[in-house]
């Protein structure tokens, strides 16, 4: 099967990152449970943020903020579900 | 006009020696955690080292009965904060390494409540790193990591594992939790480690 580079991604991941984070749904990896994230337990501390399921506190997902670099992980979640405007699909 | 001399003679000129590039000092103890405190009773308390031999394990009083050693030494965070000449008391990984035979050259820290840090063997040992219990004549907080923690000092201070549980040796070096997310696989301040 042939392939594109990662540049074919780049509309479809823009309109997924621009995606609101109080509606999005995920789907934790270490319980199963498909909550809202805007529901996720949020711990900050200086070397990063960290998100841990409500259900199980498995990590989600973290965030490392450092200047003009940003690191997103999405460790423990196998799918995030997005919303989008009534009218796309 | 004392006030305007202190104010600038004192601070980039004469910058202290023991301080790598791009740190400041602080004289309080800035708390870094990324979950809920692990609440964990000495009488529970178990440390590990585990090879591709076996497990090597001592709970808290056979902990206690190992050479202490008091550790003087400046911590380094990689979010720009240094403390110069913290106290701490605990056993050094050369004692608790004695009587471990082992061919793998990597060690992965694991802590109670599930964070991991990576570091290679030979930088824990000859007098490099402890498994540290009291901090300033205080048994360790667990906010800062008590019972115990470990205390790699010559790397930046996410190295020196909060509530620490056991060690992993590992064939070769694996990535840790922050080091997963971001953060440098080695973690040396003098070479501003600080991100991939
Ligand atoms: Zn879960």
């Amino acid at each position: 099967m042939e392939h594109v580079d990662g540049n074919a991604i780049a509309g479809p991941l823009a309109e997924f990152f621009a995606f609101d984070v109080t509606t999005a749904t995920g789907r934790c990896v270490g319980c199963g449970s498909i909550a809202e994230l805007a529901r996720a337990m949020v711990y900050r501390s200086g070397a990063g943020t960290v998100v841990r399921c409500s259900t199980c506190d498995t990590v989600l997902a973290t965030l490392v903020e450092s200047g003009d670099r940003a690191w997103i992980g999405l460790r423990g979640m196998s799918a995030i579900e997005v919303r989008r405007a009534p009218s796309a699909g | 006009m004392s006030f305007i001399t202190r104010g600038f003679s004192g601070r980039s000129r004469d910058r202290d020696e023991r301080l790598p590039p791009g740190q400041t000092l602080v004289s309080d103890f800035p708390v870094l955690s990324a979950g809920p405190t692990p609440e964990v009773d000495t009488a529970d308390w178990e440390f590990t080292i585990r090879t591709e031999a076996g497990v090597h394990r001592w709970n808290w009083d056979e902990f206690m009965a190992l050479k202490i050693d008091d550790v003087d030494t400046d911590i380094h965070c990689v979010t720009h904060w240094s403390k110069l000449g913290t106290n701490w008391r605990g056993v050094s990984l050369d004692t608790l390494f004695e009587d471990v035979e082992t061919e793998q050259e990597y060690v992965m820290a694991h802590s109670y409540g599930g964070y991991t840090t990576n570091v290679p063997l030979d930088e824990l040992l000859d007098g490099k790193a402890w498994v540290a219990f009291e901090f300033d004549g205080e048994p360790l907080d667990p906010e800062h990591g008590g019972p115990a923690r470990l205390l790699v000092p010559h790397l930046y201070f996410w190295k020196s594992a909060k509530w620490v549980h056991g060690l992993v040796m590992m064939d070769q070096d694996e990535p840790g939790f922050w080091e997963q997310n971001g953060y440098h696989i080695h973690g040396d301040p003098w070479k501003e480690e600080r991100y991939w």
